[in-house]
């Protein structure tokens, strides 16, 4: 078993598509601006819970300007996708704020808006609950988010607590989050004879053409060939089924529904709240005994969706007795959904922080405790690992950082009234294959044109496909043309849980093969030949995935408490990195992601109305250029023959992992104030009575 | 319908004829009136920079702007910034430093970059400028500063600072 030779996967070919990004000319969901386009603006529930019982559209439809008011009372019967949140106008029912309840068409924003204003929706309110509160009544999910049991167990843990020497209890927080990408969600669609063409924001072309399909029972067709941000939102929800519908009232004539950034924060997901109780009892030589995780999480009453913060529990260290749990609260929000580093982002803040009090209270170097808790094989299932680099990554990492050149005592470094210190994180993603892509290529007036339906959501997609294809066919990337993002090419799985490119890439790989099998070396114009995605035939013989270890350099200020992170290096054990330079980027994006969620970010819901209140870039702050200072990727090198051919692991998700607790870890460190709850502020300092 | 509002601005060098509603915004009159979409709309509220343009030769927030307030200005995208077919160095400092992922919040940095470059070869002082009367340098502290009302949820900010310090000394 070896990987496939490379010659231009390794290499830093610059993105295809950055000349028509940095002028502005790669078209986005809502840039295809068709003459004629309508305008949707959306009428959200202002309530969390209740039944319309009138709605008023008069004074809105006579406005001029406005085409159509779209409301349940008109709306078709849609197809069952399974989801709730694709009945949209399907009855009175009102489940979150901010669900739609009604829709304006008008020639011009401004029009569509106004009109919007102008709709009178009554509504009998029913008592609602939205806040989060882990100690109220909470039930067993059949499963968490990712498909995986809510619950897993090995031995007697709590014997085994009662037993340790050396135990560590604690409770961690994490709050609601919200993804923004920068682009909101935006939808341009047209139904003409029957036939729905969509401009999407979406992960996924195939799988909104499938939902769309069963939906409105009718040929869909979805474009995306550019998609600016999606970090787990944007699959497909209630405001492409609205503007749909209300293409569907228009025919021939485009409709346009862009979120405002408002109902970014309404309509299109986010992480869910976590409380998560740790324990872990160790020997005093530092090795553990027992792990458990259990975690309490909000989902919504309506839709359910448990963020699996304990997954990654499982599997990061070894220790005979162990223990995770997941209970839900539900809440009369709309859905949460994935969002980077779904589970182990939240759930490596509880295990890493907890790891870092362990550590302490042994007196033991945080890194040594984790060498020293490295397991041969998967704690829980005991499957060998495909490759492992953990211990390596934690070695290197901290020897590039400078790690033993700071004393362990906490509160040591004051420089220029700065508390400053350092902490590691560590994490895992695992490495995953979607089935169901297929990959055609066709030699073509002397390229090879390599068709896919993958989404580039700013991962580098195109660029990377290119690459694999290059070397798979071997030949240069300039004799390569790749085609993703619609579905008028063959189908293309998701651009998500940090899977898309080992998919694709294993089924660019195998169409490669048959076409080099086929035609050899010198095809004639015309010829081609395509694959489905191949399974991988180790997928049940190895344990894979990417690993982590994350350190940070935090200051606090000695009189304000003002946090701050002068720098950040992660090193990644990814097998082969396809492109260092993009490669770079994603890893730290999604490291700025950890420092973000670590300092910044926190939906903060009002429970009296079900509302987001700081729903902006100004009430919700992510991280802005002047809060990034010396940002690092680094990896180690690398070899991992059983994942796909390409030997790379998904990299979109791994940056964040970590980032949070590392941070934690070093605020503690220089300050000596122990901080479990995200994210971290100015008052956690203030109020500890240590500064 | 309601009032219209006659208008002719310049955009990328063409002047343009356009009949706004008086409510209407630069980025809404660019994008849906005038077809210019290399302007973006990330939030409509002014904070987050994905639209802003170059009028009259600074950097604005075309979200926060009127149009009919803007008769007879000279705007320019992040399409207008090439001449004779060259790219702005800015712009080819982007690519350089691969200082954009997804591409969405980047016509509206780049066109910021170009204003702050040209803002700090003015002496204009920033928030962590110690002398306020002596010439700018633009180091990476400065550059961040400066660059930070235009957020990139991709959060390519490392790169972005290269690039601008790459283009300033250009
Ligand atoms: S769209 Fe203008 S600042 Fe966000
Ligand atoms: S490149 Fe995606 S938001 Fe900046």
């Amino acid at each position: 078993m070896t990987t496939m030779d490379a010659r231009s996967m390794g290499t830093s070919v610059r993105r295809i598509e950055g000349p028509d990004k940095v002028t502005g000319t790669a078209t986005y969901a809502g840039d295809s601006v068709a003459d004629g386009t309508l305008v949707l603006h959306p009428v959200q529930a202002g309530v969390a819970r209740g039944e319309i019982t009138a709605i008023d559209t008069a004074a809105a439809q006579a406005l001029p300007g406005v085409v159509a008011v779209l409301t349940h009372r008109d709306a078709p019967t849609l197809g069952d996708t399974g989801d709730p949140e694709h009945r949209v106008l399907q009855g009175t029912t009102i489940h979150h704020r901010g669900q739609y309840v009604a829709a304006v068409l008008a020639e011009h924003a401004e029009v569509a808006a106004e009109a919007a204003r102008l709709v009178v929706v009554t509504v009998d309110e029913n008592p609602s609950t939205t806040g989060f509160d882990p100690d109220a009544q909470a039930y067993t999910p059949s499963a968490l988010a990712n498909g995986q049991p809510p619950d897993s167990g090995v031995g007697d843990p709590d014997a085994a607590l009662a037993a340790a020497p050396v135990v560590v209890r604690a409770s961690y927080a994490t709050p609601m989050e919200h993804h923004n990408p920068m682009e909101p969600h935006t939808t341009t669609a047209t139904w003409v004879d029957g036939r729905i063409e969509v401009f999407e924001a979406t992960q996924g072309v195939e799988s909104s053409r499938q939902t769309l399909a069963t939906l409105f029972d009718a040929e869909v067709v979805v474009h995306a060939s550019h998609v600016g941000g999606g970090f787990g939102s944007k699959g497909l929800h209630a405001g492409t089924v609205l503007a749909v519908l209300a293409a569907r009232t228009v025919p021939g004539r485009p409709v346009r529904f862009a979120l405002g950034r408002r109902q970014m924060f309404e309509t299109v997901g986010y992480r869910p709240a976590t409380v998560q109780h740790m324990a872990l009892g160790a020997s005093r030589d530092g090795r553990l005994e027992v792990v458990t995780h259990d975690v309490v999480g909000a989902t919504a009453r309506y839709k359910e969706f448990v963020e699996p913060a304990g997954g990654s529990t499982r599997s990061m260290y070894a220790a005979p007795h162990r223990r995770t749990s997941h209970r839900a609260v539900p809440l009369d929000l709309d859905g949460p959904t994935y969002m980077r580093g779904p589970g182990e982002a939240p759930g490596s803040f509880g295990l890493e922080c907890a790891m870092d009090e362990l550590a302490v209270a042994l007196d033991l170097d945080p890194i040594d405790l984790r060498v020293r808790n490295e397991p041969e094989v998967h704690p829980e299932n005991g499957l060998p690992f495909s490759s492992r680099g953990l211990v390596e990554c934690l070695h290197a990492g901290a020897e590039r950082f400078g790690w033993s050149s700071w004393d362990r005592t906490p509160r040591r470094r004051l420089v220029d009234g700065w508390w400053h210190g350092v902490g590691v994180g560590c994490g895992t993603f695992p490495t995953l294959r979607f089935p169901g892509s297929a990959a055609e290529i066709t030699f073509t007036g002397g390229r090879y044109v390599v068709a896919i339906g993958a989404a580039d959501i700013g991962q580098g997609a195109r660029t990377v496909l290119t690459q694999i294809a290059a070397d798979a066919l071997g030949v240069d990337v300039g004799s390569i043309t790749v085609e993703i993002g619609s579905t008028q090419v063959p189908v293309g799985s998701i651009a998500g849980g940090s899977a898309g490119t080992a998919s694709w890439g294993s089924t660019v790989v195998e169409a490669a093969d048959r076409f080099r099998d086929k035609y050899g070396e010198n095809p004639d114009d015309g010829d081609h030949a395509d694959a489905a995605t191949p399974d991988n035939p180790w997928a049940g013989e190895y344990a894979m995935a990417a690993y982590c270890a994350q350190f940070a350099e935090v200051a606090v200020h000695a009189d304000t408490g003002e946090i701050r992170v002068p720098r950040l290096l992660g090193m990644f054990g990814v097998g082969r990195i396809l492109n260092p330079t993009l490669g770079r980027s994603q890893l730290q994006g999604g490291m700025v992601w950890g420092l973000s969620m670590a300092l910044h970010e926190e939906s903060v819901v009002d429970p009296r109305f079900g509302e987001v209140i700081n729903h902006d870039f100004a009430g919700y702050h992510v991280a802005s250029n002047a809060d990034v200072r010396v940002v690092e990727a680094e990896w180690i090198d690398e070899d991992d023959p059983y994942i796909n051919p390409m030997g790379a692991k998904g990299i979109g998700e791994i940056g964040i992992v970590g980032v949070s607790a590392a941070i934690a870890n070093a605020a503690y460190h220089a300050t000596g104030v122990r901080v479990r709850s995200l994210p971290i502020t100015c008052d956690d300092f203030l109020t500890s009575g240590l500064l | 319908m309601s009032t219209t509002i006659p208008l002719t601005i310049t955009v990328d060098g063409e002047p343009r004829d356009l009949d706004v509603d008086p409510r209407t915004t630069l980025l809404d009159a660019l994008r849906d009136r005038l077809g210019v979409t290399s302007t973006k709309k990330g939030c409509d509220h002014g904070q987050c920079g994905a639209c802003t343009v170059l009028l009259d030769g600074r950097r604005v927030l075309a979200c926060l702007t009127l149009a009919v307030a803007k008769d007879g200005a000279d705007v320019v995208t992040a399409n207008g910034l090439a001449t004779d077919g060259e790219l702005h160095p800015v712009t080819e400092a982007f690519l350089a430093n691969d200082a954009y992922q997804c591409g969405y919040c980047t016509p509206g940095q780049i066109c910021s970059a170009v204003g702050a470059i040209d803002e700090a070869r003015q002496g204009m002082p920033s928030a962590v400028t110690s002398d306020l009367t002596g010439e700018v340098t633009l180091d990476r502290t400065e550059i961040a500063e400066r660059m930070s009302g235009n957020l990139c949820r991709c959060a390519a900010y490392v790169n972005i600072v290269s690039a601008v310090e790459e283009a300033s000394r250009a």
